[in-house]
C-alpha cells in the first residue's frame, strides 16, 4: 500500500543533533492512519524533538520522514492544514484572553467549528474572558487542547498535552480522544502518564536515548516481559531456584513470590502445581513495570551515551 | 527568619546572573563621560575659544533645549556638564528603570519569583536585593565618573556634584520603576510608566531652561542641573533628589506589603470572550501584539514634537537679538538657524522612534524564545508570512511615529507663533528619516534570521548611531566613522536641500537586509537558543 494512505506518519533512521549532543539517533516510528499511537519515554529522550521535526520547525540531519504523505519541512504549510498540535508547555500572549487565543488558532488553521469550540469550553470549564497572564498551567493547557480539538483535522500531534490537568479534566480529555478515534482520525500521543496511554492507545512506541526500543500493541509488549506470581503452596516451595527465566524469587516456607519471563511461565506454573497450589495471584506486567524495566538501567548506561555524544562531535 | 532573610545570597545571585549586562551599562556610561571630558579640551583648546562658544550658546535656544541651562560654559567642566549632563542622566535613568523592572516585576511575571519565595527567603528580600544591586550600579557609575573627570584635571567640587547627580538621578528613576512595579502585573507597563516620567522630566526642564528656569523646578533632571556643577556648586538641590528617592522607595515598600505575589494593585481587566475580526491572520496578530507599544511611543513622540515645536519660534527671536551670531550659525549650518534646529530635532526624534522599530523587529526573536512562535508556525502559516507580519508592523510603525513627530512639531510651531504653512513641509522632512529607521529594522531582522543569538546587538548599533549623532564632534570621531550611521546620511531637511540618492541607497540596503533575514528565518531551525 502507498505510504500516506495506510500510514499517517512514517519515520526511518531519523538523526538530529544539537551542537555536540545527539537528540535523535536513528529513530524509526510508524503511525497507522486511524490509530491512537502512544509515544513513551522519559524527559530528554527525544519525544519533543521528534514532534518538532514532524511540524517542520526543525530540519532533520538524516533519515526519511513522511507525514500525511508529504515532507514536513518542504510542505509544512500544506500539511499544517490537516493537523493540529498541542505542546507540553502551552505558551500564550499574556495580554490576550483565552477566548481570543482559541479563535486566533482556529482562524489561522482555517478549519474552525464555533459550536464545537463553545461546547469544549463548557466541557473543560474554561473561562474565555480571562487574560492568559492569569491562567494556571492547567488552564493554559486547556486553551491549547480546546484550540486543537475544535478543529476537524485528520491528525493530532499531542506532546504531553495533559500536564497540569486535574483528574476530572484528564477524564474529559480521554473522552475527547475516544471521540476523535471513533471519527477515524489519527493521534500521536506523547506522554509519560502511563495510565493515560494504557487507557487510550492502540499501539505504542517506547523511545530511549533517541531511538525507539520497543513497539507494538500493549499486549505484544506485555508478552515481551514478565508476569508477577504470588502463591501459597502445600509443600515447601523447593526446586524453583534452578528453573530458567525466573526473577526476584522470594521463598518464605510455603509462601512464594517471583516474576517469570513470558516464555518460561508455563514451566514455572507446572512446577508450582506439583507443589500443591492453595492460592495463586498472578498479574500481567503494568505499563509502569514495562517502562521501569527499560529505564531502570538508564544510569548504568549513561557512560555509553556520553561516548556516543562525543562521537557525534564533528 | 525575618522579612529580609536571604538578601545577601539573592544579591550575589543577581550580580552573577547579570554580570555582563551590569558591566556593559557601567562601562558604557563612564566611558562616554570620560571621552566627552577628554574631547572638550581638544574642541576648545584656548580660553578664547571657550569664551566664544559660551557667548554663542547663551543665545542658542536649541542647544539649551537639548542640553540644559547655559551655566559655566566658559570652563571645560561647564562644557562637560552641558554636553553630557542631560544625556548622561537620561542614560543612568534608563539603566536604573530597566534593571529595576527586569529584576522585580520581570521576575515575578515570569514566575521565577514564586520559586524564590518558596525558599527560606524573606518577603522583602527579592525587592531589597534588586534595589541594592541597582543602587550599587549607580554608585559605581557616579564614583567612576568622578574619578574620570578628576583624571582629566577638572575641579574636585564640580566633579563631585556632577557624579553625585548621576547617582541620585539613577536612584530617583529606579524608585519610579519600583513603585510602578507594584501597581501593574505587566513588566512592559512598568517600563512605559517609568519611561514616561523620564520623558516628562526631560521636557519640563527643556521648557524651563528656555524660559526663566521656574518650570525646571518640577523636574528631577532640573534639580540636578540646579546644583550647578562647575558653575558655582550648590549642594542643597541634591537633597531634593535624595528625599524623592526615600519617598519613592518607602511608597514602593508600603504598596508591596499590601498586595499578593503576582498581583498588581491595579486589577487586570477581563478580556473579550471572542476574538475580533482582525485577529485572524498573522498581520492582525502582530499588530495586536505591538498596538500598546505603538500607542505608547506615539504618545512620547507627540509630547517631544509639541515641546520642540513650541520652542522653535523662540529660536528665531534669540537670533534676532544677535545679528553677528546669526551670521556665524547660518554659515555653519548652511541655512537659517531655525531650519538647523528643526533638522536636529527630527534626527533626535527619529533616533528615539527607532527604539520602537527595533523592538518591533526583535519581537520575532522574543516570540521564538518564548515558544509562542512554534504554536503559530504549527498552523498553516508560512515562516515567510509570520516574519513579514512583524516586519510590516516595524516598517509601518516607523512611518507612523515620524508622521506624529513631524505633525506635532509643525502644528505646535504654527500655534506658538511660527508659520503654520510650514507644517506639511515639516512632516515631509521628518518622514525622510523612514529609510534610516527601516535600515535598522533590516539589521535586526537579518540578525534574527541569520545569527539569532546576537539579535540583541541591534540595540548596540542604535546606541552607536546616537553617539555618532550627538557626541561625534565632541569625541573627535572621524567623518567616515560618523557617516556609517544611516541617520547622518539622511538629507538634513529643512536645513539642506533634498537629495534622493542617499535615500534610495539606504532603502535598498534596508530591503536587502530584511530579505536576507527572512530567507535565513525560512532555512534555520525554529527554537534555536
Amino acid at each position: 500500500m502507498i505510504d500516506g494512505v495506510s500510514q499517517a506518519i512514517s519515520i526511518s533512521g531519523l538523526v538530529k543533533g544539537f551542537g555536540s549532543t545527539r537528540a535523535l539517533d536513528g529513530l524509526d516510528l510508524s503511525v497507522e492512519t486511524g490509530e491512537v499511537h502512544g509515544f513513551l519515554g522519559p524527559n530528554g529522550s527525544g519525544k519533543t524533538t521528534t514532534i518538532r521535526i514532524l511540524l517542520g520547525l526543525l530540519r532533520a540531519d538524516a533519515g526519511k520522514v513522511t507525514l500525511l504523505g508529504g515532507d514536513p519541512w518542504r510542505d509544512a504549510v500544506r500539511l499544517h492544514r490537516r493537523l493540529a498540535y498541542v505542546p507540553g508547555e502551552v505558551s500564550l500572549w499574556p495580554n490576550l484572553s483565552g477566548g481570543e487565543v482559541i479563535d486566533l488558532f482556529g482562524r489561522l488553521r482555517g478549519d474552525f467549528n464555533r459550536r464545537r469550540r463553545d461546547e469544549l469550553l463548557e466541557r473543560f470549564q474554561l473561562d474565555p474572558t480571562r487574560k492568559t497572564r492569569s491562567y494556571s498551567k492547567g488552564n493554559r493547557q486547556k486553551v491549547g487542547l480546546i484550540a486543537a480539538l475544535a478543529s476537524h483535522t485528520e491528525l493530532l500531534l499531542l506532546d504531553e498535552p495533559t500536564s497540569g490537568l486535574d483528574p476530572l479534566m484528564e477524564a474529559v480529555f480521554q473522552d475527547c480522544i475516544r471521540e476523535v478515534k471513533a471519527e477515524g482520525r489519527t493521534v500521536l500521543l506523547s506522554s509519560h502518564i502511563l495510565a493515560e496511554v494504557e487507557a487510550l492507545c492502540d499501539r505504542l512506541s517506547i523511545i530511549r536515548l533517541g531511538r525507539v526500543v520497543e513497539r507494538g500493541t500493549l499486549d505484544e509488549l506485555r508478552h515481551l516481559t514478565r508476569t508477577s506470581i504470588t502463591a501459597d503452596t502445600e509443600f515447601p516451595a523447593e526446586g524453583l531456584a534452578d528453573l530458567p527465566g525466573l526473577h526476584g524469587l522470594e521463598i518464605d516456607g510455603t509462601h512464594v513470590r517471583f516474576e517469570a519471563d513470558t516464555d518460561h511461565l508455563d514451566v514455572a506454573v507446572r512446577r508450582l502445581s506439583e507443589l500443591g497450589v492453595r492460592s495463586l495471584v498472578s498479574h500481567p506486567p503494568t505499563l509502569e513495570e514495562l517502562f521501569l524495566r527499560h529505564y531502570g538501567d538508564e544510569l548504568a548506561n549513561e557512560p555509553e551515551r556520553l561516548q556516543r555524544n562525543r562521537k557525534a562531535k564533528p | 527568619m525575618t522579612a529580609l532573610s536571604g538578601t545577601h545570597e539573592l544579591t550575589r545571585f543577581i550580580l552573577r546572573r547579570d554580570r555582563i549586562r551590569i558591566l556593559v551599562w557601567i562601562v558604557a556610561i563612564v566611558a562616554l563621560a570620560g571621552l566627552t571630558a577628554a574631547g572638550i579640551e581638544g574642541v576648545f583648546p584656548t580660553q578664547a575659544a571657550l569664551d566664544q562658544t559660551a557667548a554663542a550658546t547663551q543665545h542658542n535656544a536649541a542647544a539649551i533645549a537639548f542640553n540644559g541651562p547655559a551655566q559655566g560654559l566658559n570652563t571645560v567642566g561647564g562644557q562637560v556638564a552641558f554636553q553630557f549632563g542631560a544625556g548622561g542622566m537620561v542614560l543612568v535613568a534608563l539603566m536604573s528603570l530597566f534593571m529595576v523592572g527586569r529584576l522585580t516585576r520581570g521576575e515575578e511575571e515570569a514566575g521565577r519569583l514564586e520559586l524564590m519565595r518558596s525558599l527560606p527567603v524573606g518577603g522583602l528580600a527579592p525587592t531589597l536585593a534588586a534595589s541594592l544591586t541597582v543602587a550599587a550600579m549607580n554608585i559605581a557609575v557616579g564614583v567612576l565618573t568622578i574619578a574620570a573627570l578628576l583624571a582629566q584635571g577638572l575641579p574636585a567640587a564640580g566633579s563631585l556634584v556632577f557624579g553625585m547627580s548621576f547617582i541620585l538621578i539613577g536612584l530617583v528613576f529606579g524608585g519610579f520603576a519600583l513603585v510602578a512595579a507594584q501597581l501593574t502585573e505587566n513588566t512592559r507597563v512598568v517600563y512605559g510608566a517609568a519611561g514616561a516620567m523620564l520623558g516628562a522630566a526631560f521636557v519640563l526642564r527643556a521648557v524651563g531652561d528656555i524660559g526663566d528656569g521656574t518650570v525646571s523646578w518640577f523636574s528631577p533632571i532640573g534639580w540636578a542641573q540646579k546644583a550647578r556643577p562647575f558653575a558655582g556648586e550648590r549642594w542643597w538641590p541634591l537633597l531634593l533628589l535624595l528625599t524623592a528617592t526615600v519617598v519613592l522607595v518607602a511608597a514602593a515598600i508600603a504598596l508591596a506589603a499590601r498586595r499578593d505575589l503576582g498581583a498588581g494593585l491595579v486589577a487586570a481587566q477581563a478580556g473579550r470572550p471572542r476574538a475580533s475580526r482582525s485577529l485572524g491572520h498573522p498581520l492582525g496578530l502582530a499588530f495586536r501584539l505591538q498596538r500598546g507599544g505603538l500607542l505608547g511611543w506615539s504618545a512620547g513622540l507627540l509630547v517631544a514634537g509639541i515641546a520642540y515645536g513650541w520652542i522653535a519660534p523662540t529660536v528665531d527671536s534669540f537670533i534676532g537679538q544677535n545679528k553677528a551670531l546669526a551670521e556665524i550659525l547660518a554659515g555653519a549650518g548652511g541655512a537659517n538657524i531655525t531650519d538647523s534646529y528643526f533638522a536636529a530635532s527630527f534626527r533626535l526624534m527619529a533616533l528615539l522612534a527607532t527604539g520602537f522599530a527595533i523592538q518591533a523587529a526583535l519581537r520575532l526573536r522574543s516570540e521564538e524564545t518564548s515558544m509562542r512562535a512554534e504554536s503559530v508556525l504549527a498552523t498553516p502559516v508560512s515562516r515567510w508570512r509570520w516574519g513579514a507580519s512583524h516586519v510590516t508592523v516595524a516598517f509601518a510603525g516607523s512611518v507612523i511615529l515620524l508622521g506624529v513627530a513631524g505633525l506635532a512639531t509643525g502644528l505646535t510651531y504654527g500655534a506658538a507663533g511660527g508659520d503654520l504653512n510650514r507644517a506639511p513641509g515639516l512632516v515631509g522632512a521628518a518622514l525622510f528619516y523612514a529609510p534610516a529607521m527601516w535600515l535598522m529594522v533590516g539589521l535586526a531582522v537579518a540578525l534574527v534570521g541569520l545569527m539569532p543569538r546576537l539579535a540583541a546587538a541591534s540595540w548596540a548599533v542604535l546606541a552607536a548611531c546616537v553617539v555618532a549623532g550627538f557626541l561625534g564632534a565632541v569625541l573627535h570621531l572621524p567623518g567616515w566613522l560618523r557617516n556609517l550611521s544611516p541617520f547622518e546620511r539622511v538629507p538634513q531637511l529643512p536645513a539642506k536641500s533634498l537629495t534622493l540618492l542617499p535615500l534610495v541607497v539606504i532603502s535598498a540596503v534596508a530591503a536587502g537586509l530584511t530579505l536576507a533575514g527572512l530567507f535565513g528565518l525560512r532555512r534555520r531551525d525554529i527554537g534555536e537558543f
